[in-house]
């Protein structure tokens, strides 16, 4: 007998005979998920998200290039790593950045490693989109958007789509149905990276981003 | 490694494992250490503020653990259904399943996987378990590094020391004390106790080995059986590192902590964090459900969870002790309990400290070695009431006292069962029922007490150790009732 089967063995020994029923869900989250407007819930979302130290600018599907580049610049970016292969993408390699230099992912991490860990100043992704009540930005890493693009460089961009803002993350699972199909990796994502492991002091960029900078778009919240 | 300790003799060395008179003797030490009462007392008044303005609304906060709780009884009674069901949805995405009943068996499968790829350091995030079966000392034996990320364990291991809270490693350090340790044991650094700059000294040293090491190791904080998703709760991106950014990432954690659904991690989650260190959320909610597929540029091209028993298959055939496995780690019941508040995580003497230690470490460890835990508690009851899962925790320490303490018997419910069974004292108990169990014995007895008070001994034990003497009072609460009339 293997060790599995013997830790198997012994839990169907000790099995309760009657299954317990089954959790309801909706009936705590339903009343949660409240009748806020879209306006309502984007408003929720920064709020949430700024009281975790990210910044939130407000723009518009066609005009985030250019304020992206113009962050850019402000915040003196050399490099700053994207994923082409994506609607997002395409905009970026026609942006007028000044001073930064665009860099497209390309091949696996093995080729880029030294220069992600060492010479990018800020990567940008997409989002899924987010959760109003915690002020919470979900990210679904693709083939064109890696793991690391919103891990490694020091500074975050994200891009959301005001119209994917859902009530709480229970809402944004129902809604979209994740268990049809989880990527291999997927992230909730609130606030660059911190920790008050140091005598409860709170302090930011400790091991993954030390910014986070999210670019609303479609902010008016038109039906989708 | 450094054996350098922050508080003298009582926390010194690993301590995985103390004997009941040992841990006399540490709390003894630890309850006289004012420095550590008063960084303790400090953080957890810290800590309980934060989690209360978390709750602002009673029902709110009320529903939320119902259906917590629910969630939990659920997944338990269904855990070998959920465990199959877990490892089907695993395997099928790409991750291999490995099972091991004690903590040898699970350092061995990880050692396996480590010398496989010939790995020299093993990165790891926060992970209590690994803490449990001693992973660390388990590697550094065969000659595999393992280095903690997170800043709480990386502080603790270069001190040579033990978490002294769950969520929190660190707490028993001032930031003066890790600006020493830091300035002694990394190469470069000079003395400063700002805790930014300590910060990013600890972040440009580990990030130099998130890049080189060839394993990451975490824990996992919720297993879904459905999908076969590993769930990561954390602020700092650690955990992100160790399970993307090494070819190889292994998962270790218990065999309770698969639920079923996806959406069930939904509520889960929030009365975690908010129950933990008082946070609406946490920086990064880490899902991850598979290795990195073809097409894709990273993620590590191995993935494995290792299930560990140890002790927790005991809790589960026992239909009380079974709400032992309920737990998701948040550290609230330490935060608020006025015992762990005074002694610290260290006096323990065990892995998992404070109220949850003292429920979970006797499956895991024995009774033998454990019996007296069970007794560290004033049952005030402060650790059941804040509990997100609703363990009935004083319920299940007094369980645990009749179990240490009770004559030993034939198949009992726990390995060690008797351990703490003192004759004598069970026969002075069996007396004193039989005495006051019955009105006549009683009078007769009360009579006889206040008649003879002058001879109370006025050595009394452990009680006049540090009070005066118990004496019976002159006269019966009975015969001044009977004045009155």
């Amino acid at each position: 007998m293997s060790a599995r089967d013997r830790i198997l063995a012994k839990l169907r020994a000790g099995q309760p005979a009657q299954p317990l029923p089954a959790p309801v869900l909706g009936e705590h989250f339903g009343p949660r998920a409240g009748t806020d407007s879209p306006a309502q819930r984007l408003a929720r979302f920064r709020a949430g998200i700024e009281s975790f130290h990210a910044e939130v600018h407000i723009t518009s599907e066609a005009g985030w290039p250019e304020l992206l580049a113009s962050l850019c610049a402000d915040k003196k970016i050399a490099t700053l790593l994207y994923g082409a292969d994506t609607h997002a993408g395409r905009r970026i390699a026609d942006a007028p950045f000044a001073g930064t230099t665009p860099r497209a992912w390309a091949g696996p991490v093995e080729g880029l490693k030294a220069d992600l860990f060492h010479r990018i100043d800020a990567g940008f992704t997409q989002t899924r989109g987010a959760i109003a009540e915690t002020g919470t930005l979900i990210v679904w890493p693709s083939e064109a958007e890696p793991r690391t693009l919103s891990l490694v460089p020091p500074i975050h961009f994200a891009l959301l789509d005001a119209r994917h803002i859902h009530p709480t993350f229970f809402d944004a699972i129902h809604a979209e149905n994740w268990p049809a199909g989880m990527p291999t990796n997927a992230l909730l994502i609130s606030g660059p990276s911190k920790t008050a492991d140091i005598q409860q002091t709170l302090a930011y960029g400790a091991h993954g981003p030390k910014e986070l900078i999210v670019l609303v778009i479609n902010a008016e919240g038109e039906p989708q | 490694m450094s054996a350098q300790t922050a508080h003298g003799s009582s926390t010194e060395k690993p301590i995985a494992f103390v004997s009941a008179q040992a841990l006399r003797e540490r709390m003894h030490t630890a309850v006289n250490d004012p420095h550590l009462r008063s960084s303790f007392r400090g953080a957890m008044d810290f800590l309980m503020a934060k989690r209360a303005a978390q709750f602002p609304d009673e029902s709110e906060l009320a529903s939320l653990r119902s259906l917590s709780e629910g969630i939990r009884q659920y997944s338990l009674a269904r855990l070998p259904d959920l465990l199959e069901q877990l490892e089907a949805s695993l395997t099928k995405n790409g991750v291999q399943v490995h099972w091991a009943e004690t903590p040898a068996e699970a350092n061995a499968i990880m050692l396996g996987i480590a010398q496989r790829h010939q790995a020299k350091l093993i990165v790891k995030g926060k992970s209590m378990v690994s803490e449990e079966i001693e992973f660390n000392h388990a590697m550094e034996a065969a000659g595999v590094g393992a280095l903690e990320s997170d800043m709480g364990e990386y502080i603790v291991q270069l001190a040579g020391e033990k978490p002294s809270h769950i969520i929190m490693p660190a707490i028993h350090q001032t930031k003066q004390q890790i600006a020493k340790l830091f300035a002694e044991h990394i190469p470069g650094v000079e003395y400063t106790d700002n805790v930014d700059a300590l910060i990013q000294i600890g972040r440009r040293v580990l990030r130099e080995k998130f890049e080189i090491a060839d394993i990451g190791l975490s824990g996992v904080n919720f297993a879904v059986a459905e999908t076969g998703t590993l769930c990561l709760v954390e602020n700092e991106g650690n955990g992100r590192m160790c399970t993307t950014v090494p070819k190889v990432h292994i998962a270790v954690t218990g065999i309770e902590k698969v639920v079923e659904k996806l959406e069930h991690v939904a509520p889960l989650f929030s009365i975690l964090t908010r129950s933990a260190t008082g946070q609406a959320v946490s920086t990064y909610f880490n899902m991850i459900s598979g290795p990195r597929k073809p097409g894709e540029k990273d993620g590590p091209e191995e993935v494995h969870l290792v299930l560990l028993d140890n002790g927790r298959t005991q809790a589960y055939a026992d239909e009380q002790l079974r709400k032992t496995l309920q737990c998701i780690r948040c550290g609230a019941c330490m935060n608020h309990c006025p015992v762990y508040t005074r002694i610290g995580g260290h006096a323990y003497g065990t892995t998992y400290p404070g109220p949850i230690g003292k429920i979970v470490s006797p499956h895991m460890m024995g009774l033998e070695e454990t019996h007296l835990l069970p007794t560290v508690s004033s049952l005030c009851g402060a650790c059941g009431e804040v509990c997100p899962v609703k363990i009935p925790i004083p319920e299940l320490l007094i369980r645990l006292r009749e179990e240490a303490q009770s004559e030993p018997h034939a198949n009992p419910a726990m390995v060690g069962q008797g351990a703490g069974y003192n004759k004598l004292a069970s026969f002075g108990w069996r007396m004193w029922a039989r005495v006051y169990g019955r009105p006549g014995s009683y009078r007769a007895f009360s009579w006889l007490a206040t008649r003879f008070r002058m001879f109370s001994p006025s050595k009394q034990g452990g009680w006049t150790a540090a009070r005066t003497p118990l004496t019976p009072a002159p006269r019966r609460l009975r015969d001044m009732v009977k004045d009155r009339r």
